[in-house]
């Protein structure tokens, strides 16, 4: 039933070595990055994790790729199993953080209600969506993260639809901590991190998660690719304070997103309108600017 | 012990409240709550009861009550909830995945008929759709029963030879929303009976441990054997566990399968839940006048006790398997399995089922009194009877 393996309290590793993950994957580079963090603050972590690939990476009984604490969920469940450890933990006055670690589908779409549940709740814990626009782990299909034109194996012709704004969302549940995260900015993300350890109650984290095997592009690239989201505005990098205080992290410098779609194959040329995009992209970027200037973090 | 007018909700919530306090020593106690009717009286009282070291979570679905109580298990603490009807078939992907992962929780569901069309009245359709489960399953008669089962489910479940969670079930309004004179236990007793759960699979903060991640066949199969064996156990260990309950409580809390005149007995009538009170009554009359008839009432349906269920029929040459379930297709539920138990064992007993009760229609005296009749007047079985059925299609009559 349970993987029981030496306790590795290496300070820099909560993923292990020799896992079986793809190159090029964003998650792994956030699970690297998140464990850096927590040893930097000297905090450690229970991780919960639904159906997605964040469970397959600790492979197979009786070994596990995580180097800590981890409970496999229903697809649906994370946020409520979570708020079970949590509840308990803080009953004991035990250390330590208990983390949701969820791919897009078990965010925005079969989980919405138990995380918006556990959000309203104010949950004592941090739940981190590591978005790969797309169901990864079962080959590639359109979910509710999944960007207008992208194609995927249940949208040929690319998706029509719009991406849903689950940081909108979060934010409207006014819960105490919600943030943007991307592993082309490693200080930011662990920034982000160090504010979330410090604060109670739920905090959500979106980690925009380059997948190449689903995006049909180069391992190599990936850094480059979600850099790329971040200076052109496709996925800007913000906090919000519960629900009402804004800050934008990293400025968008007004790259052009053009080159984000052609090196990814999930995007045919003819299916985006690039126009469409660079307009939504200014918007977004004004919008943003507008809450954090009317409502700053500082003011 | 004080006596009071209750409810078979009160009682089921008190059992749960008292045994929730009892982890106080330990890692105390936290479930998930939800609201379906008839059972949301249990976690209103759950919600009011005074823990000193627990927390009553009210999330938004059964799916994520069940949740809740599994973070809490995995962490240690003692979890329960209860349900009924649609609400436990929502529950149902994380009431099977608990069963997988060996935790302890007691969840007491209320039978209510599935629907659609919708209806609130009895019917153990809802529970018996679990019964390929890793779940014990338990059928109770009255408050008392329900109250009694639900404590001694803990101490069941917790029992390092199990390690399984069960299911205390009452039929929707006849026991649920039904006042009798009912003992509740003091929490002193309660705390003598169960001890701190000590759940050695839990997870600690410390230990990196992977919990229900991936497995190979072989190594899943074995997990599955090691159900089958604690299933396997359950019987000698439900024997200790009532005779420490007798101690402490100064009641016995029933037998997992109960006879009622079944010495001698030709014709006897399986049942289970309150049609086995009505059942006792007609027996009793029909005793009192000379007929050599008997009653067994399945209080554990899983593990199913098929053994000491053929011995309580060793007399019988016909039997009467009374539903008040129905699985499409085929009949009755505790019919197939009181056909199975009986398969390449004895095949000179006449088994006939009566589907009665179901969807929440009332089974009087009358009515098993004439199923008695019927069965007495067989000499082969048929397709499962349906009684109630106003067409009169397939009726006794």
């Amino acid at each position: 039933m349970t993987a029981t393996a030496t306790v590795h309290q290496s300070e820099e590793c909560l993923l292990r070595p020799g896992n079986t993950n793809c190159g090029g994957c964003g998650m792994s580079v956030g699970l690297t990055m998140l464990g850096r963090a927590l040893a930097e603050a000297g905090d450690t972590c229970t991780l919960v994790i639904p159906a997605c690939c964040g469970i397959v990476t600790a492979g197979a009984f009786p070994t596990t790729s995580y180097a800590v604490p981890t409970i496999a969920t229903t697809f649906a469940s994370s946020a409520a199993v979570a708020s079970g450890v949590a509840s308990i933990r803080d009953l004991n006055d035990e250390p330590g953080q208990v983390i949701c670690w969820a791919g897009d589908g078990g965010t925005y779409d079969i989980g919405l209600a138990t995380l918006s549940a556990a959000a309203e709740r104010n949950e004592n814990i941090i739940y981190i969506c590591y978005d790969n626009e797309i169901y990864g782990n079962t080959g590639g299909q359109r979910s509710s993260a999944t960007p207008v034109g992208a194609r995927t194996s249940t949208t040929p012709s690319g998706k029509t639809e719009n991406k849903k704004d689950i940081m909108s969302i979060m934010a409207a549940h006014r819960i105490p901590y919600a943030a943007t995260l991307s592993v082309a900015h490693p200080e930011d993300f662990a920034h982000k991190i160090s504010t979330a350890l410090a604060t109670h109650g739920m905090r959500f984290l979106l980690l925009h998660s380059p997948c190449p095997t689903g995006w049909k592009s180069e391992p190599g690239d990936s850094v480059d690719l979600v850099r790329l989201a971040v200076a052109s505005g496709l996925f800007p990098l913000y906090e919000v304070h519960d629900g009402a205080r804004y800050r934008i992290n990293v400025e968008s410098d007004g790259a052009d997103p053009a080159e984000y779609f052609h090196r990814q194959r999930r995007f045919a040329p003819e299916e985006i309108d690039l126009r469409m995009t660079r307009r939504a992209c200014a918007d977004r970027v004004q919008r943003l600017r507008a809450l954090a200037e009317r409502h700053p973090i500082d003011g | 012990m004080p006596l009071d007018v209750i409810t078979g909700n009160q009682a089921a919530g008190c059992a749960l409240s008292l045994a929730g306090e009892a982890n106080r020593t330990a890692r105390g106690a936290a479930c998930g709550i939800y609201p379906i009717t008839p059972q949301t009286e249990i976690v209103e009282y759950v919600a009011r009861f005074p823990f000193t070291k627990g927390r009553v979570v009210p999330v938004e679905s059964e799916h994520s009550a069940m949740a809740v109580s599994m973070g809490a298990s995995m962490s240690g603490a003692r979890a329960f909830t209860a349900s009924s009807s649609n609400g436990i078939a929502y529950m149902a992907e994380n009431i099977m995945v608990a069963g997988y992962y060996r935790l302890p929780i007691v969840m007491v569901a209320v039978n209510r008929t599935l629907g659609p069309p919708w209806n609130i009245w009895a019917d153990q359709g809802d529970t018996l759709m679990l019964r390929d489960f890793p779940w014990l399953q338990f059928y109770c008669e009255t408050n008392q029963e329900i109250l009694d089962t639900t404590l001694l489910a803990f101490r069941l479940a917790e029992d390092k030879r199990i390690l399984l969670p069960a299911l205390t079930c009452m039929d929707a309004f006849i026991v649920s929303h039904t006042q009798t004179e009912t003992a509740q236990p003091e929490q002193s007793e309660v705390d003598r009976f169960l001890p701190d759960l000590d759940l050695p699979h839990r997870m600690h903060y410390n230990e990196a441990r992977t919990l229900g991640g991936l497995a190979w066949p072989h190594e899943e199969l074995s997990m599955r054997l090691e159900i089958d064996d604690a299933m396997k156990r359950v019987p000698s260990v439900y024997q200790e566990c009532r005779k420490s309950f007798t101690e402490i409580f100064g009641r016995d809390p029933g037998d997992m399968l109960q006879t009622y005149e079944v010495d001698n007995a030709d014709l006897i009538l399986i049942a289970s839940g309150t049609i086995a009170t009505t059942a006792r009554e007609v027996v009793r009359r029909r005793r009192a006048s000379g007929e050599k008839v008997g009653l067994v009432k399945i209080k554990m349906f899983r593990p199913f006790p098929e053994a000491a269920l053929r011995e309580a029929c060793q007399s019988a040459s016909r039997v009467a398997v009374l539903d008040r379930n129905y699985a499409a297709g085929t009949g009755g539920i505790f019919w197939q399995d009181t056909r199975a138990a009986f398969h390449s064992y004895r095949d000179d007993v006449l088994i006939q089922n009566y589907l009665t009760g179901l969807c929440g229609g009332d089974v009087t005296p009358d009515v098993v009194d004439d199923i008695l009749t019927n069965l007495a007047s067989r000499a082969e079985a048929s397709d499962p009877v349906w009684i109630g059925v106003e067409t009169g299609r397939r009726t006794l009559q």
